[in-house]
């Protein structure tokens, strides 16, 4: 056998290392405090508030699969679209529970994520880029021309969500939908995070590192992609499902390329493939936009392109990486 | 006696350009066999057939009696094929330590585990560090791989491999691009491998072929020219022309 005797080292530090690296550091509960702070320090901002946690979820899934498996997507609004239609479209059809709703937004996203996943996932590149694209085009195309169902280009309307365990009624001032967003996103976090750190999580890292070794030590390549795939599909749709209930409409927009590159670009100032690029990009491209469309209504998105010029010009790792890296220097001039 | 891996009228063609000719090839459980044959005689092409990076235009590949020719690459991973690269193939961003941990986890088959840490299997990681211990760069455990001299990064191939526990060990060119003072390291490491493993290894180096192997195959234009011991193949007229013909390349 190869393994004739144990490690010498029973406690090597390298060990210790892996096997504690998915242990809770405190900076971890930072967002939440942030999060259940902004919610006594800024009571007239809560409805941005609650959108910024759907974008954040949003993020995130994508950040499943493109910073850990390294699938390069331009049409990942297609799954946050067809999440807020289903839950959208379930509330005007007369089901108004809200939580059976969002389940019911993640599994449908889940599957059209599983069928195209099938489908595209066989490419690579740029290939598998152009159909990202190809499939939120036709899926926007799709929902615009079902008008009698999604409202088409009028958006839908009419969507009626019940009091959250028939108890919390979904109020004007967004209280409601800040923390039932808070709360669906701390559970999408627990889950993602659960799963970077499970060997699953880390072989889909393995496969962006090097998808030739991956098949070399046994790994079924295309059938752990498929599944991040369909799981970051899903989150996305839960997602959109929060948006369709929180703020009771559902445009077109939810399924585009603009929505697309918009969560790709929140991740890429984050940060992509550290789990916590959402937490910060969303926040900051919803609050830099709020904020930049107030002082200069027309022109905010000349704003963001130059902020987004500048972050992969001479920050690829986004705002987390310009704080990892002065976090380094500063405990280099320690030493 | 069952050869551990066996290829039959193995076969291979890029349109008119015929890369594998029949060959017929065995190994048994612990055989120390090498292939070596001049530049562009399907070497690397062989072993892209054996573990299903190709597929053969005709022929069978068999893994221990069974036949595999239709399997892709992650079953004959799975039935006991392990393999390094003639260039490294490794997760540079990853520490030497997980580079390890990785094949480990995939070989025990809890790759795709999901709701579970991964740091929860201690054993996978304990496994890995022993085999670095073994290859001795557990020193460098935590670095990431990319921070490694090519030649310690050799070394990690050979490791990733060994985390499979493999029947068979396809090692192509574990010397290439190591400075000599450092490809004495590795070969001293492939001469300690388990003696159980069928290793069949893919090298220019003569010397390193003759103190390694006890059977060796030439193979020339996609053909196995001569099959024989190391005495042999030193003898062999054909071998020599067909060295000698390349100008003293080896």
């Amino acid at each position: 056998m190869i393994l004739s005797g144990k490690s010498s080292l029973k406690n090597a530090p390298a060990v210790e290392a892996l096997v504690r690296r998915h242990r809770l550091r405190p900076i971890e509960l930072l967002p939440w405090a942030i999060a259940v702070a902004a919610y006594f320090l800024f009571p007239g901002y809560l409805a941005l508030g609650s959108q910024i946690f759907i974008m954040v979820l949003f993020a995130l899934s994508l950040d499943l699969i493109l910073g850990y498996a390294g699938i390069i997507t331009l049409g990942h609004a297609a799954f946050f679209g067809v999440g807020a239609y289903t839950a959208g479209i379930l509330a005007v059809q007369g089901w108004h529970e809200p939580i059976s709703g969002l389940i019911a937004a993640g599994i449908v996203a889940a599957i059209v994520g599983l069928v195209s996943g099938l489908v595209i996932l066989r490419t690579h590149g740029l290939t598998l880029l152009m159909l990202t694209l190809a499939i939120v085009f036709m899926l926007n195309e799709a929902a615009n021309k079902a008008g009698f169902i999604t409202g088409g280009a009028d958006g839908l309307q009419g969507i009626a969500i019940d009091p959250i365990f028939g108890t919390f009624r979904f109020d004007m001032f967004s209280r409601t939908a800040y923390w039932y967003a808070l709360a669906v996103l701390f559970l999408g976090w627990a889950f993602v995070r659960l799963l970077v750190h499970s060997p699953f999580g880390r072989s889909l890292t393995g496969i962006r590192e090097n998808v030739a070794r991956m098949h070399a030590i046994g790994t079924p390549v295309r059938r752990r992609l498929v599944t991040a795939y369909t799981i970051s599909a899903g989150l996305a749709g839960v997602a959109g499902g929060l948006l369709a209930q929180t703020t009771e409409f559902v445009a077109l927009n939810v399924i585009s390329f603009e929505l697309s590159g918009a969560v790709l670009i929140m991740l890429i100032f984050g940060g992509v493939g550290r789990l916590y690029g959402a937490f910060i990009g969303a926040p900051v491209y919803m609050i830099a936009e709020d904020e930049l469309a107030k002082a200069d209504p027309v022109y905010w998105l000349f704003w963001i392109g130059l902020i987004l010029i500048l972050i992969v010009m001479f920050a690829r790792g986004g705002i987390l990486g310009l704080i990892d890296q002065a976090l380094h220097q500063i405990r280099r001039r320690r030493k | 006696m069952t050869a551990v891996l066996e290829t039959r009228g193995l076969n291979k063609s890029f349109g008119a350009l015929q890369v594998a000719q029949d060959i017929d090839f065995r190994l048994e459980a612990g055989a120390r066999h090498a292939l070596i044959g001049p530049n562009g005689a399907g070497k690397t092409t062989f072993v892209n057939l054996i573990t299903g990076r190709l597929r053969p235009s005709s022929g069978q590949i068999l893994l221990s009696g069974e036949d595999v020719t239709h399997l892709p690459q992650e079953a004959r991973v799975k039935r006991g094929l392990g393999r390094t690269f003639q260039i490294n193939q490794l997760f540079k961003g990853l520490s030497v330590l997980e580079n390890v941990a990785l094949a480990v986890a995939e070989r025990d088959g809890v790759g795709g585990d999901m709701l579970r840490v991964a740091g929860a299997r201690r054993a996978v990681a304990e496994e890995a560090y022993a085999l670095l211990e073994r290859l001795r760069i557990a020193d460098d455990a935590l670095k990431p791989v990319r921070e490694l001299p090519y030649g310690r990064q050799r070394l990690v191939e050979i490791a990733i491999a060994l985390g499979l526990n493999p029947k068979v060990l396809l090692l192509d060119e574990p010397a290439a691009g190591v400075p000599s003072t450092e490809s004495a390291i590795i070969l001293e490491l492939i001469e300690e491998l388990p003696p159980d493993i069928a290793v069949l290894i893919i090298e220019h180096d003569m010397d390193l072929v003759f103190r390694f192997a006890r059977r060796i195959t030439v193979l020339v234009q996609g053909a196995v020219l001569v099959e024989g011991t190391p005495g042999e193949i030193a003898a062999d007229a054909r071998v020599r022309e067909v060295y000698l013909g390349e100008r003293g390349h080896v």
